[in-house]
């Protein structure tokens, strides 16, 4: 054992490797990405690691691998799990072999996702067991325990994190490598009856899935992932509480006197229920408090057995809006209405200030000289006037909704925008329809789209915005990038051979900061018929160490020529393009010189600094 | 608890490097032997959004989060953030902030240009003269020829303030262990000149 300073994230990572992790897949997503990313910084020499093309494809993997014997772990954020969960249900009946964890992060807020959806909905509806780690410590241990409850049960199991958790760092004990536990994979068995679902192995399964998990809620009760904790002497109060919401209802409690402290039952297993605990933690209280962020799980799950075994125990909660649905707790939050359940008045802590003057509004926009402002600016000057509906997807580009572009009329999941597109060209026949797309996206779920455009003969573009990489989680590499996570450079898969593959006879590729192709290539295409694609294709800025740009160094304004039009200002909205003193300058520090910006200016004020070309 | 706990505020704009200092911060306690937990600002929001790091040092440590009120220090990297997080100030807790505001595009856009300045003049107004530590790191940059320190600089004036239970000598090791050798200098002459921001430069 020793001591490491780790986002939660990177413990998860190091508890997989530590019970002997054999194959890691996944789908970059927020706040779930650092796992895989720190399996692959850490990778001892037999483990397989990969980004998957996306979640259903990295699920099947791990799955395959732990038909093996092989201990796996597949990575993704909640919504990723919607992708993931055709694979998933199937699997829960046929079980697996070696180990398998499910690591799929919530996010309360929400606070980068399009959805507050609760995971461990998701393992009851599967009927798989559930881990919810309640601090960083414990999630490094957890995921070890959960390697063991699914090898030893033969079924995948979920781990579920959230946000605080994930992205919260803690000095915590781990372990040495010579503690680490060893799998070696006896091979995958021919056994059809086994491995090949039919409604009869189904109907069998479920059976013996039912059995487990009745069985679970008393191995449970034992686990401990799940704690009882006696209040003062005398106590009637209890609080329940999983997840953040533990550590947050942990702090709340401190503040009390010792002699009104409620009893308390931490819930680490959320499915299946730990019933014996629970019980007898109902049975020793008359009102119970249930802190837990997104769905009321573990609310629900004590209302159940109060009716169950006949309690009078009150349950408040989510239900009895002692406590709210939405959006992410805080410590503040769960005191006051600790506090409230206990009956004292919260002391404010701070003084109350005079009103501050008005607080900047900071909405997150694409940076200075990120290509795809290029590209949303090219398509709004070629079809100006146009009717038009632009289809916007996930990933950084949607930050091209925001004023003053305002190129993102829909967004909905991951490669929807495609089929929302030609559904509304199906009923408004005149309307230019657009898809925007980034480049992961595409491989990871754009393709069926644009097959079914073609095959039932839509018309749309498609522009495709490639910067080559997974900007928005981070910069992870794709099957176009040429790049492996095993450290390996391969061939780039073609997004213009796929495309052609389909049967598009219209795709071309630009490089949308050349401005005067950028607008031409999209004039072009709408004017042909049925499903055509451009590809904007330049690196991401972020990325690059020394950005190749148009100018080789920040653009300048001209003070004598500049006359004050804004124009700039209001036309793409940059962040290196600022006002001062009423005077319109550029931000040396945040300029990449993408040139954007002197393209537009009326009297040709902006150019190259002292740093670019003479 | 109180004397054993210290709870730190970090907060700024994407990009200022609020996450390195906060990391060398940690760094700085664990090598004393001192339980760490933090929190900060991942993801989308990083995109020229305010961002922010919690960072709690001692124990009886639960949550990564401070609560209200409970912050012994507030490193803001701009006044506008700094003036944002100031409900988790606890009473008599310190203030230590850069001075030059990041104009947000929204302004520039309406033309509604927020005041810096304004921002300085509200925080001299709520924070007592002595708890309140204005840092002009544009200049001091300026002086050391890098506009890349800024975070060194502030944390040199935040651990010099003594609220962060941390000596300078504890934060310049860690300083040593984290910043390449070829930066070293300048981050060590940064920290230096921010510790006479924070007011004891014999210590």
């Amino acid at each position: 054992m020793h001591k490491e300073f780790l986002m939660g994230n990177a413990a998860i990572a190091l508890g997989a490797i530590a019970a002997g992790v054999n194959v890691v897949s996944g789908y970059p997503g927020t706040p779930s990405t650092e796992v895989l990313e720190t399996v692959a910084a850490h990778r001892p020499e037999q483990v397989y690691v990969e980004w998957s093309v996306n979640e259903k494809a990295g699920m099947e993997l791990a799955a395959g691998a732990a038909y093996t014997g092989a201990n796996a772990l597949v990575t993704m954020k909640q919504v990723g799990l919607n992708v993931a969960s055709d694979p998933l249900m199937s699997l829960a009946y046929v079980g697996i072999e070696g180990g398998m964890v499910v690591m799929v992060a919530d996010d309360p807020g929400p606070i980068s996702s399009q959805t507050e959806q609760d995971t461990r909905r998701f393992a009851a509806f599967s009927k798989l067991p559930c881990f919810d780690p309640t601090s960083v410590q414990e999630a490094y241990e957890m995921i070890q325990e959960a390697f063991a409850c699914s090898r030893k049960y033969k079924t995948p199991v979920f781990f579920r994190p959230t946000t605080r958790i994930c992205h919260a760092y803690a000095s915590i004990d781990v372990k040495d490598p010579s503690e680490y536990l060893e799998n070696k994979p006896e091979g995958f068995v021919k056994d059809s009856s086994r491995w090949v679902i039919f409604p009869r192995l189904s109907l069998a399964n479920h059976k013996k899935i039912e059995e487990r998990n009745e069985m679970l809620t008393d191995v449970f009760s034992d686990s401990t992932a799940n704690a009882s904790l006696r209040g003062a002497f005398g106590s009637s109060l209890g609080i329940a509480a999983g997840g953040i919401g533990y550590a947050y209802a942990s702090e709340a409690l401190e503040t009390l006197d010792k002699e009104v402290r409620p009893s308390v039952l931490k819930v680490g297993t959320p499915f299946p229920f730990p019933e014996k605990l629970a019980v007898d933690f109902l049975k020793s209280v008359d009102r119970v408090l249930v802190v837990e962020e997104l769905d009321p799980v573990i609310e629900d799950a004590l209302t159940f057995l109060c009716g169950k075994y006949h309690l009078e125990t009150q349950v408040l909660g989510k239900r009895s809006h002692h406590m709210p649905y939405a959006g992410e707790y805080t410590v503040d939050l769960v005191k006051a209405a600790v506090d409230a359940f206990v009956g004292i008045e919260t002391e404010p802590k701070t003084e109350a200030l005079p009103e501050p003057p008005a607080l900047p509004v900071r909405p997150p926009v694409l940076c200075a000289g990120c290509p795809h402002r290029a590209s949303f600016y090219a398509v709004k000057q070629a079809m100006k006037g146009k009717k038009t509906i632009f289809c916007g997807d996930i990933g950084c580009y949607t930050l091209g909704n925001a004023m003053p572009l305002d190129m993102c009329d829909t967004c909905l999941c991951m490669g929807a925008g495609i089929s929302i597109a030609q559904g509304v060209w199906h009923v408004e026949p005149d309307t230019s329809c657009f898809a925007f797309v980034g480049d992961s996206t595409f491989f990871a779920s754009a393709i069926t789209g644009i097959v079914n455009a073609v095959y039932n003969q839509a018309e749309l573009t498609v522009v495709i915005l490639d910067n080559s990489t997974t900007a928005m989680t981070g910069h992870q590499p794709h099957p176009g990038t040429g790049k492996t996570m095993m450290g390996e450079v391969v061939s780039k898969v073609s997004i213009e051979g796929i495309l052609r593959g389909i049967g598009l006879s219209f795709v071309e590729t630009v490089d949308p900061l050349d401005q005067t192709a950028a607008v031409d290539v999209i004039r072009r295409a709408s004017q042909e018929h049925g499903v055509k694609a451009v590809i904007f294709r330049s690196p991401c800025v972020a990325l690059m160490k020394e950005p190749k740009t148009v100018f080789g160094g920040p653009a300048v304004i001209d003070p004598e020529k500049c006359i004050g039009c804004k124009r700039c200002i209001r036309e793409i909205g940059c962040p290196a393009i600022v006002t001062q003193d009423g005077r319109v300058t550029i931000d040396a520090s945040l300029c990449n010189g993408c040139g954007l910006c002197a393209g537009l200016c009326p009297v040709h004020a902006i150019g190259p600094g002292n740093g670019g070309a003479e | 608890m109180d004397a054993i706990q210290k709870n730190l505020v970090l907060c700024g704009v994407g990009g200022q490097g609020t996450v390195l200092a906060s990391k060398l911060l940690a760094a700085a306690a664990m090598e004393k032997g001192l339980t760490v937990m933090s929190a900060e600002t991942i993801g989308m929001a990083q995109r020229g959004g305010n961002v922010f790091s919690n960072i709690r040092i001692g124990q009886g440590l639960h949550a990564p989060m401070i609560r209200k009120g409970e912050a012994d220090l507030i490193l803001g990297f701009e006044p506008g953030e700094t003036v944002r997080m100031l409900p988790f100030l606890k009473k008599g807790g310190a203030v230590v902030t850069n001075l030059k505001a990041v104009m947000p595009t929204t302004a520039t856009l309406s033309g509604s240009n927020y005041s810096g300045e304004q921002m300085v003049e509200y925080l001299k107004q709520v924070i007592p003269q002595e708890r309140l530590f204005l840092v002009d790191g544009e200049s001091i940059c300026r002086e050391l020829g890098s506009t890349k320190c800024l975070n060194v600089v502030l944390l040199g004036a935040a651990v010099a303030t003594g609220e962060v239970g941390l000596t300078q000598d504890d934060v310049l090791a860690a300083i040593r262990k984290v910043v390449p050798a070829r930066f070293l200098e300048l981050n060590e002459k940064a920290f230096a000149a921010g510790n006479r921001v924070g007011g004891n430069e014999g210590k």
